[in-house]
């Protein structure tokens, strides 16, 4: 804990954007280690696949187009300063009232959950409970949740989407052979390594039933499969291997497979994504459900993570060339 | 006592450094860093809520009576995606601020703008 405060210090006194994100990357580390010393299996897993990798990522390539380092700001921090200092203490304040962290008997624990933790493995047949919570009791909200990384990645699309003239594509091709003699080792490696990242991408989306994974965790995953491949054999490939149009279908179908499976229950005279309307036994269509729901959030992370990594890349790599060509 | 709260003074301390960084840089990018420290300690609040002395992940398993409380779980690992879809989103404004103005600089952003009108 006292290292997430030191590293979040540093990251204030940073001028260097560079160094800035670095940290933020071993802070998400740190976080997810914390996560997992509460005993948030899922969530460490998460938070270390998004905040370490993916988000790190996402901002070096953003600060490659924006510039690296920050100006001096001119106004005074002090008043920022007080501001925090009051509103910190004020907040410190409020958690004097709070129970002691760790007690069974605090409210937290005793509305809902007990209910989550006796009942689940009848109603649902799920062992992981964060993952029966997530896909069945709450699987409105997921579906929220999901519709907004969609809308996310079509704002994304919308903000940096490019249309693409043949003539460039040409020009990206001879810059791709000119480049294929470097980085040799690392593309040994790569290429080693991202079955075995796709392989346990899988693994994380169909286990996270039994132990910590899921949907949302496997997505993250396999983009960084597919990303790491974009970076180290270049973007011209990649888009040759991810067609653009077919991975933005991607993104729609897992949401469509969420939506549909809930409307499948409508129809079948339950509520909507009460996934008992699936099978005669109801605890197998609670399985199916789970699996089919898990499946339409993978294909939405996915999708929209590549969408959103390959936008910012190409956005990248047009800018270059509109500035080789200027001078 | 400050064994009892020291996680949710943590929290606030954290919260606290993602505010100042907000409201006192002016460089986009930075601001946005600075909005996820903010984000994570709310994640590191609920996930500290949920812990129980001597409970184990809500992963249910034979012989296991105490488990943690699963349901801030759920909801901090839908956010942290969520979060990182509009940390996305935020960045592909800057980048798009950049082209038009030349700048991330909060400063110079407003200057340009005062000039033009």
């Amino acid at each position: 804990m006292a290292f997430l405060v030191a590293v979040a210090i540093a990251i204030v006194r940073m001028k260097d954007l560079f160094a800035v994100i670095m940290l933020s990357g071993i802070y998400g580390l740190l976080s997810a280690s914390f996560f997992v010393a509460m005993d948030a299996v899922d969530v460490a897993f998460t938070e270390a696949s998004v905040g370490a990798g993916i988000s790190t990522l996402l901002m070096l390539v953003a600060i490659t187009m924006t510039g690296r380092t920050e100006n001096p700001s001119r106004h005074k921090p002090l008043l920022a300063l007080a501001v925090v200092t009051v509103t910190g203490s004020l907040l410190i304040y409020g958690t004097l009232d709070m129970p002691y962290f760790g007690l069974a008997q605090d409210p937290v624990h005793l509305h809902v959950a007990p209910r989550y933790i006796n009942d689940s493995m009848q109603e649902v047949g799920v062992p992981n409970i964060v993952t029966s919570v997530l896909a069945s009791y709450r699987a409105f909200d997921t579906f929220g949740e999901v519709v907004v990384i969609f809308t996310a990645g079509m704002g994304v699309l919308a903000l940096l989407s490019v249309v693409r003239h043949p003539k460039d594509i040409a020009e990206i091709d001879s810059i791709n052979k000119s480049m294929h003699e470097e980085h040799l080792i690392l593309r040994i490696v790569a290429k080693m390594l991202i079955p075995f990242i796709l392989l346990f991408a899988l693994y994380v989306q169909f286990h996270g039933d039994y132990g910590p994974g899921g949907g949302f965790q496997a997505g993250v995953i396999f983009a960084a499969a597919i990303i790491l491949y974009a970076m180290l054999f270049g973007m011209s490939t990649a888009r040759r291997v991810i067609n653009q149009s077919f991975i933005q279908m991607f993104a729609a179908i897992g949401v469509l497979l969420y939506g549909s499976v809930g409307v499948i229950s409508l129809l079948n005279g339950k509520n909507f994504l009460d996934y008992s309307a699936l099978s005669v036994d109801p605890v197998a269509g609670q399985h199916l459900g789970i699996l089919l729901i898990e499946l339409g959030v993978g294909f939405t992370v996915t999708a929209v993570m590549v969408i959103i990594f390959f936008n910012f890349a190409g956005r990248r790599k047009d800018q270059q060339n509109k500035e080789k060509n200027e001078p | 006592m400050i064994m009892g709260l020291y996680n949710y003074w943590v929290v606030v301390v954290l919260m606290m450094v993602g505010f100042y960084i907000v409201i006192a840089h002016g460089n986009l990018i930075k601001k946005i860093v600075g909005l996820s420290i903010f984000q994570t300690s709310v994640f590191i609040f609920y996930i500290s809520m949920a812990k129980v002395d001597g409970g184990t992940a809500p992963i249910l398993a034979e012989g296991i009576k105490q488990y943690s409380n699963p349901l801030p779980h759920v909801l901090i690992l839908t956010a942290i995606v969520v979060g990182i879809a509009t940390t996305a989103l935020g960045l592909a404004l800057a980048v798009r601020i950049k082209e038009a103005y030349g700048s991330i600089e909060e400063e110079e952003i407003q200057e340009k703008d005062n000039l033009d009108c």
